[in-house]
């Protein structure tokens, strides 16, 4: 099928980009810092217990430190993961048009709806890997120099990836309507919103205040990104670490339904669709 | 190619032996026309691009496409590719609707504009683009060396793209329109990017399509090229077809003659002026006149040289020169020009 032979040359293209490599090598920095940091982080508890004599704090439980560790290198590999989706997709196919490659391959017998679904399967695939090595090295690094075990991590990472489904679909679709230029400002924008909707959203929460919580769930829908990766941050906390950190602009301590996230799925095949179908329409 | 080059030495001297015209439409190989288009429009915005562009190419013809920039060959090459979808009209390859999948199998296409990915090497993008034809690795493993010999790429197939001159990108680009034995190639500026050795490599090229009985439609704006290797050219003018027809019968009625005469009395200005329009007439410098006179058609030189000689002009020089397609082009594209301000006043 012509789909996966896009997806393969997709996601090989994508290494033959300096950008994925300069992310890569960034990201390689950020678990050699972060590594480091838990080893901080797990230095000061131990000479803290001991100088109490051996009584574990009374501040916060080592375990809610390490889970609120944990949350921060998540929340990293999720934005790290977020703009390299924007930046590997942003020029899916306007670049394509905008360079000529497309008139050569499209007279091809090949459906425009499999070069979509191709090119997204090679991104998300793409991203899926780096999203799992990015995650493990987190885990890795918690359970090894920090001696914890966050729970529900699969259920995390598949979240995480969620997220960066919803953004790539985003900008897929903003690729076959605006040039790779344009869509970059307006995904960017989009996934901006979306982040600042969901702080809103928390600040609302906290403040009781309707017209804020309003927002933030119309920025969800909009673009339900921030929703996913607070349910990732819910489920990867212990509920005593949710209970004593309650909202931050990490975590929350209202987690979006189930709903939400049979929402986000639709989002992503509806916004696909939508691509296909523009791209169907698009003089090249 | 290299080893093409004697071959083609021997067509080019029985090509020019054979009177092309008799191929006005060449005897079709079979089946329905390799290219059809019917009443084609094409409107971006308000800009109409194509304008009711109608116009058929039998199978094994080499076809050429003229017009001025602008004039929407581009346009309409792309709606038969499926690229440009089609305001309004038909446009059929090898009978199915253009655009189609199936129809776009035993096609080949070399867009004006493009690029391939150029981290691969020349054998790598083939590889790639015959797996887009859906050729299976024994087809591919056959047709990519062949594709590769026919456009002088043999030795650096295996080198980057990114490495290649603009030249050897356009033979790859060539490369790719022939890989899946197409029974119709269009190509849409083959030789934009090549110097002469490499336009010449690409003529050879496209008579040994159409010796293989391959339709070829070719759009070039050099005239000279088109007036080499197509039986049968179309000037697109407005997005219309301006003429269309074998290039013999395009240039018929149209001839020039240059005379040289010891004199010209009225005797014989009058033998002129019933057989042909006469141009210009020059006595100054010389002691001969120079005469250039328009004749209805090549057959009727001889006749006005017997009758000048019955006559008895002294004839010291018969020189007829055929239109070139430039001179042809030119004076089709005035001549629309000027039949659309007529109908705008």
């Amino acid at each position: 099928m012509s789909a996966l032979l896009i997806a393969q040359l997709t996601f090989s293209e994508a290494f033959r980009r300096k950008l994925i490599w300069a992310v890569l090598f960034l990201s390689g920095v950020f678990l050699v810092f972060y590594a480091f940091g838990f080893q901080l982080l797990r230095d000061d508890v131990v000479t803290f217990n001991d100088q109490r004599g051996g009584r574990p704090g009374d501040f916060l439980p080592y375990d809610v430190q390490a889970s609120a560790m944990v949350l921060l290198g998540l929340y990293t590999v999720n934005f790290l993961s977020g703009v390299m989706t924007i930046f590997a997709a942003v020029g899916a196919i306007s670049a394509e048009i905008e360079s000529g490659t497309l008139q050569a391959m499209l007279p091809k017998p090949i459906s425009r709806w499999e070069v979509i679904l191709g090119k997204y399967l090679g991104f998300l695939v793409m991203i899926a890997v780096y999203i799992a090595l990015m995650v493990g090295g987190v885990l890795g690094i918690s359970r090894v120099i920090g001696a914890y075990t966050p729970p529900n991590i699969i259920h995390g990472y598949v979240l995480i990836v969620l997220v960066s489904a919803i953004l790539l679909s985003l900008t897929m679709l903003g690729s076959t309507i605006f040039s790779t230029m344009a869509n970059g400002v307006v995904v960017f924008m989009l996934y901006g919103m979306a982040v600042t909707g969901g702080l809103v959203e928390q600040i609302g929460n906290s403040l009781d205040n309707d017209t804020m919580v309003r927002i933030g769930v119309i920025t969800s829908v909009a673009v339900p990104s921030d929703a996913m990766w607070k349910l990732a941050s819910y489920v990867v906390q212990p509920q005593v670490a949710v209970n004593l950190l309650g909202p931050n602009p990490f975590g929350t301590a209202a987690p979006p339904s189930d709903l939400a996230v049979r929402y986000a799925l639709i989002y992503c095949v509806t916004l696909v669709v939508a691509s296909v179908l523009v791209f169907r329409r698009r003089d090249i | 190619m290299a080893q093409d080059v004697a071959d083609t030495a021997q067509r080019d001297a029985r090509a020019a032996g054979i009177d092309r015209s008799s191929l006005a439409a060449p005897a079709a190989v079979g089946g329905p026309p390799a290219i059809e288009t019917r009443a084609l429009h094409k409107r971006f915005g308000t800009k109409v691009v194509v304008h009711d562009l109608t116009f058929s190419v039998q199978q094994g013809e080499v076809f050429g496409f003229l017009g001025p920039n602008g004039a929407g060959k581009t346009t309409s090459i792309k709606m038969l590719m499926g690229l440009v979808r089609p305001t309004s009209g038909e446009a059929r390859l090898l009978g199915l609707p253009a655009g189609r999948r199936d129809a776009r199998r035993r096609i080949g296409f070399l867009p004006e504009l493009f690029r391939f990915h150029d981290w691969l090497s020349g054998r790598e993008v083939l590889d790639l683009h015959g797996r887009l034809y859906g050729m299976t690795a024994s087809q591919r493993a056959a047709a990519i060396p062949r594709a590769l010999e026919l456009v002088g790429l043999s030795r650096r197939g295996d080198e980057p793209l990114r490495t290649y001159s603009k030249g050897m990108q356009q033979r790859i680009g060539i490369a790719q329109a022939i890989l899946n034995d197409p029974l119709v190639v269009l190509l849409d500026e083959p030789t934009s990017a090549l110097d002469p050795v490499g336009r010449l490599d690409v003529r050879n090229l496209i008579r040994h399509l159409r010796d293989e009985g391959r339709t070829v439609l070719l759009n070039s704006h050099l005239l000279s090229e088109v007036e080499m290797v197509c039986d049968r050219v179309a000037i697109i003018h407005h997005g219309r077809v301006a003429t269309i027809g074998p290039l013999d019968e395009l240039r018929q009625g149209d001839v020039l003659v240059q005379l040289l005469l010891a004199t010209l009395p009225p005797a014989h200005r009058a033998i002129l002026d019933t057989h042909g329009r006469v141009h210009d007439v020059q006595n100054g410098r010389t002691d001969r006149v120079q005469v250039t006179l328009e004749l209805p058609s090549p057959e009727r030189v001889p006749e006005l040289v017997a009758a000048l000689a019955a006559a008895g002009a002294q004839i010291h020089g018969v020189t007829p020169h055929t239109t070139t397609l430039e001179e042809l082009f030119f004076s089709i594209v005035r001549e629309d020009d000027e039949l659309r301000n007529e109908a705008r006043a």
